[in-house]
């Protein structure tokens, strides 16, 4: 069976010849009439074509955003904020730049309609530091915007009004994790809040419920809006609806960014079918199948257990091909969709310096406030890159996995998890390579001090 | 079952054990009045709550409720109330109690919580414990030795930081002892509105600085010395000195104003090495002011007075007391008193003044109070003067009556009570013009212009109370020795007084408060002992017209 073709909703002109990101070919492609319907609607409506619609946000844990939406204190009689979470830093990772870069009317369409649901009044796009560009066009195409009535003052004639402001991100992982982004955004440290008591529906920015969404989430939005929850419940999955972007990277022989129905493409369809499969004389080893900090899957391992198909529980026998590339499929086998960034490893690598690199990724990233993640991110990437200097220790297998063992559930904020769920799953999928890789490698110590950053 | 309990209070369950606590107590607070220790580093019960250490989780669970019914589901086995533990550990720092919360401190998750965070503050430690000061009153130490496994697992190279920076005048840090816990940070922003501490750089590479062109000055920054859990921010000035566990602590007051913060003293073999804050969340919480701190220096400072002397020559008490009296025996005698006094010294103070029939004074001491720890009266005990009778009104500045009746010619003689007559505003030539009896610790002008020198002691070389701008009364207890030479204040006032005719006790601290009791109703059912360490607040009522200076400070509104 050939794999579906990929449903292009949210990516519908990205890399499309002659789309350019300026207000007039947005407005020539049906631009802002999603808008300007809704609203002329009961904001209560929108969000209840939302909840319908089971929208699970694609930030990375893939919480819905109607039950979100639903969290926020709306009784405080304090301002209620929205902001787009543009941080996209995720390693594996590289949608919303697209959306802003190629289609940034797009967004901001998304993102007014969720005000106006919201009684929003003022929003921040946050964008990640280091896209300036993505910055320069997002504050052009709100000017546009802006000048033609759909962001600011009186918008569509209505009376409601409500600004979006963006705000260039403080260049580091942690200020994509929302309470983090917040601090970052009032201009502090990006260090993430405890939960309880600052869950940003009730005390984010500012002290006020905020709500933070993803910049795809928001897209889909606009989409839901326009054909309705129900309308969007029929694409994707049940529970999984809609259509996910997948940024796959790595060794197959066509890396680049995909958009298919959530849960109707297998693993094994999208990198043998769609992206080509693996180069030339290669053979698949691993995959990482939503962002750096998702779990690895071994090719050849088999996932066995019962699953819900409709009203009946049926016994599934999957190989990492045959996994259905949605939130549930790749939860039940124990790792996530994550953000959709799937990372591609063929024979050629050696997981431990695979792991490696991301262990020097994490230690970098971590804000350092918690124990267990500032500690434990370093003293994992200090034994990875002692084992891969040349220096690997029989025992060292073991050692990494207590202490990766120590972190997550014991931090304020997901990225104890993040950080160490990579080791844990390389080391449980891969132990032999680990314990091995003293004898395996036998490299001399380095005569200079070279280091892995 | 939960017993029903008041409203404000709220019953939970701690390691089996069940206790009432007020609403809004804290996991942490809680089990500590069941007497089970949950350690943590990061918080602090007058600092917010950041929850970063991740030393104190535990885990919690709540009583399952049937959705149907809305009642508790009973275990079967056991009748109880069925607890739904949730499976990832909670802080017990960030957790509030709530009716039924059920917390396990002692399970296999929490213990082994424990072991991974001691484990993860360890690695990067750099154990030298030998050579740092907080070595016997280290979080670290103590929490390691009993929650920590006792090995270590690390091979790695350990990360390198700055060993001593000057964050300030008083406080130097060591940053590769910092736990990051931002005790200190918290503190300098939140109680003193001093925001100059932060973090820089990410990760395990975190380093505690000032911000750019500031330093921790402020007045209070040795707090942050007291409320860091580890050997990172010292004490300059007792930095090195000395070992804690050889330090006999002694309760005392802080007599730089009159809030009358509670320290403790900490001293060897006679010398005074620190002064630290000592928890009254009545007044002080669980911070003093750096100028308090240093006041031990006044012990051993130049000048302190050690020998007696009548008309500049060596002399001995009895003698200075016969001699004392002799000047006053015309007449014309002003007494002046002291706000820095005692409530027994001003009571007997009173007694002599009576006596010589002579008039009294009070210096005052004003400057700006800073709306914290330091209030903008500078005596400790005016309002004991008030409580004793020694005045009936504020002292005014400058001694303005007494320089008027010695320029009148009416004063002969002036018996000064620790205070600098020409520090408070005399002249020189008034100075002159009067014969001066001194008792007080240093040498000063009036000290140099006096007929008769009776040294005394500083608040660390004796006991006694002082009653604070809330009136309350507080005492302050015998840390070190008399320097030889000088004696007890109290029992120099009260050979004079008894010299001079008055009926005084035996000028110790328990006869003479009998005799308060009986004669000053305010004070009427207080003894020395019996004072709570804390102090007791005494009725204010009697002084309330007065205009006092003070303005609003930690836990003190002026009356209006
Ligand atoms: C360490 C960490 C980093 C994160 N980085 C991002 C990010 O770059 N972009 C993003 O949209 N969400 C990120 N998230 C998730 C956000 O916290 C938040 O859940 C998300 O923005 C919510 O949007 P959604 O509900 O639309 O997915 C991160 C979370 C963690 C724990
Ligand atoms: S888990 Fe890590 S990144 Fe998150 S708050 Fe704690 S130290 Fe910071
Ligand atoms: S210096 Fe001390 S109080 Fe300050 S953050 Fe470090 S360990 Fe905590
Ligand atoms: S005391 Fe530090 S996390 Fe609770």
């Amino acid at each position: 069976m050939p794999a579906p073709a990929q449903r292009r909703i949210i990516f519908a002109h990205i890399d499309e010849p002659g789309y350019t990101n300026d207000l007039p070919c947005y407005l020539k492609h049906g631009g802002y009439e999603v808008l300007k319907k809704a609203v002329t609607r009961p904001p209560q409506e929108l969000i209840d074509e939302v909840k319908k619609s089971g929208l699970r946000g694609r930030g990375g844990a893939g919480f819905p955003c109607g039950v979100k939406w639903g969290l926020v204190d709306r009784k405080s009689g304090k301002p209620i904020y929205l902001i787009v979470n543009a941080d996209e830093s995720e390693p594996g990772t590289f949608k919303d730049r697209y959306i802003m870069h190629q289609d940034p009317h797009q967004l901001i369409e998304g993102t007014m309609i969720s005000c106006f649901a919201n009684n929003v009044k003022l929003a921040y796009i946050y964008i990640r530091g280091e896209m300036p560009h993505g910055a320069r066009i997002l504050e052009k195409a709100l000017a546009e915007a802006r000048a033609a009535g759909f962001v600011g003052q009186n918008i569509c004639g209505t009376g409601y009004s409500c600004d979006i402001f963006v705000h260039r991100g403080a260049g580091a992982y942690i200020c994509g994790e929302e309470t983090g982004l917040i601090e970052s955004l009032e201009g502090k440290r990006a260090n993430p809040r405890i939960k309880p008591p600052y869950f940003p529906a009730v005390l984010g920015l500012y002290q006020c419920p905020t709500i933070v969404n993803n910049v795809e989430t928001l897209c889909h939005v606009k989409y839901i809006v326009e054909h309705g929850g129900d309308a969007f419940t029929r694409i994707g999955t049940p529970n999984n609806t809609g259509t996910r972007i997948f940024c796959v990277s790595g060794h197959v022989q066509k890396p680049g960014y995909y958009e298919f129905e959530a849960g109707k493409i297998t693993m094994g369809e999208l990198l043998n079918d769609v992206c080509g499969g693996p180069l030339p004389g290669r053979k698949f080893k691993a995959v990482i199948p939503g962002g750096s900090s998702a779990k690895v899957m071994r090719f050849g391992e088999r996932y066995k257990g019962k699953r819900k198909v409709g009203a009946d529980m049926v016994d599934y026998d999957w190989g990492v091909e045959d996994v259905p590339m949605d939130f549930d499929s790749l939860g039940m086998i124990g790792t996530m969709g994550g953000s959709g960034g799937v990372i591609v490893m063929d024979d050629t690598v050696n997981m431990v310096e695979a792991l490696a690199n991301i262990n020097a990724f994490y230690s970098h990233e971590s804000c350092g406030q918690c124990t267990p993640c500032r500690e434990g991110s370093l003293w994992m990437k200090k034994i990875t890159t002692r084992m891969v200097h040349g220096e690997a220790r029989a025992e060292d297998a073991a050692l990494l996995k207590s202490v990766a063992d120590q972190i997550p559930g014991r931090t304020i904020c997901a990225f104890g998890e993040a950080c160490s769920w990579p080791t844990q799953s390389f080391i449980a999928k891969f132990g032999d390579e680990f314990k091995g890789y003293a004898d395996a490698k036998k490299v001399a110590k380095p005569t200079e001090e070279a280091t892995l950053i | 079952m939960i017993a029903p309990t008041k409203p404000d209070l709220v019953t939970v369950n701690i390691d089996g054990k069940e206790i009432a606590v007020p609403k809004g107590t804290n996991v942490i607070e809680a089990a500590r009045l069941v007497g089970v220790d949950v350690p943590h580093y990061c918080y602090h019960p007058k600092l917010t709550i950041v929850g970063n250490c991740r030393m104190c989780l535990i885990e919690m669970g709540m009583p399952a409720v049937d959705p149907a019914t809305k009642t508790p589901i009973l275990d079967p086995a056991t009748g109880k109330p069925k607890i739904n533990w949730i499976p990832r550990p909670q802080i017990g720092c960030g957790t509030n109690v709530s009716p039924g919360l059920h917390i396990r401190t002692q399970s296999p998750l929490v213990k082994d919580c424990r072991e991974g965070v001691m484990e993860f503050l360890l690695i990067n430690h750099p154990l030298d414990c030998p050579i740092c000061d907080q070595a016997g009153e280290c979080k670290l130490q103590e929490q390691a030795t009993g929650y920590g496994r006792g090995y270590s697992r690390f091979v790695e190279q350990k990360n390198v930081k700055p060993k001593r920076t000057q964050l300030g005048p008083r406080v130097t840090l060591d940053d590769e002892r910092c736990i990051l816990c931002s005790r200190c940070i918290r503190f300098t922003k939140e109680i003193v509105k001093d925001d100059v501490l932060g973090f820089i750089d990410r990760g395990s590479h975190s380093t505690l600085t000032c911000y750019p062109g500031k330093q921790l000055a402020n007045n209070y920054s040795l707090n942050t010395v007291d409320i860091c859990p580890v050997g990172a921010l010292t004490s300059t000035d007792f930095r090195f000195k000395m070992r804690v566990w050889f330090l006999k602590q002694t309760n005392s007051i802080d007599t730089e104003s009159s809030v009358g913060a509670n320290t403790v003293v900490w001293s060897r073999e006679g010398t005074i090495y620190r002064i630290t804050p000592r928890q009254n969340d009545g007044v002080n919480d669980t911070w003093m002011a750096d100028s308090g701190r240093e006041r031990y220096k006044q012990v051993r400072a130049a000048g302190r007075l050690t020998t007696v002397k009548v008309n500049g020559n060596d002399s001995s008490p009895q003698i200075a007391v016969n001699a004392a009296l002799h000047f006053c025996k015309d007449g014309g005698v002003a007494v002046v008193g002291s706000g820095r006094s005692s409530v027994e010294e001003q009571w007997v103070t009173k007694k002599l003044a009576d006596a010589l029939k002579a008039t009294t004074h009070l210096v005052s001491r004003v400057g700006p109070g800073d709306g914290l720890l330091v209030s903008a009266d500078r005596n400790p005990n005016v309002r004991g003067a008030l409580v004793t009778g020694l005045i009936a009104t504020l002292p005014t500045a400058k001694l303005a009556s007494l320089a008027a009746a010695i320029d009148a010619g009416q004063i002969k003689t002036v018996v000064s009570v620790g205070e600098d007559l020409a520090d408070a505003g005399l002249t020189a030539a008034q100075l002159a013009k009067v014969t001066i009896v001194y008792l007080g610790t240093h040498a000063n002008a009036t000290s140099a212009a006096a007929k008769v020198v009776l040294p005394t002691l500083t608040v660390f070389e004796k006991s006694g109370t002082l009653v604070n701008q809330q009136f309350r009364i507080q005492k302050f207890t015998k840390a070190v020795p008399a320097p030889a030479g000088a004696t007890d204040d109290l029992v120099v006032l009260a050979k004079l007084a008894t010299a001079a005719g008055a009926t005084v006790p035996a000028a110790e601290l328990a006869a003479v408060w009998k005799a308060i009791a009986t004669e000053v109703p305010a004070l009427s059912t207080i003894t020395y002992a019996n004072l709570p360490e804390t102090g007791l607040l005494l009725d204010a009522t009697p002084w309330a017209a007065l205009p006092f200076v003070e303005g609003e400070s930690l836990h003190f509104k002026p009356a209006k």
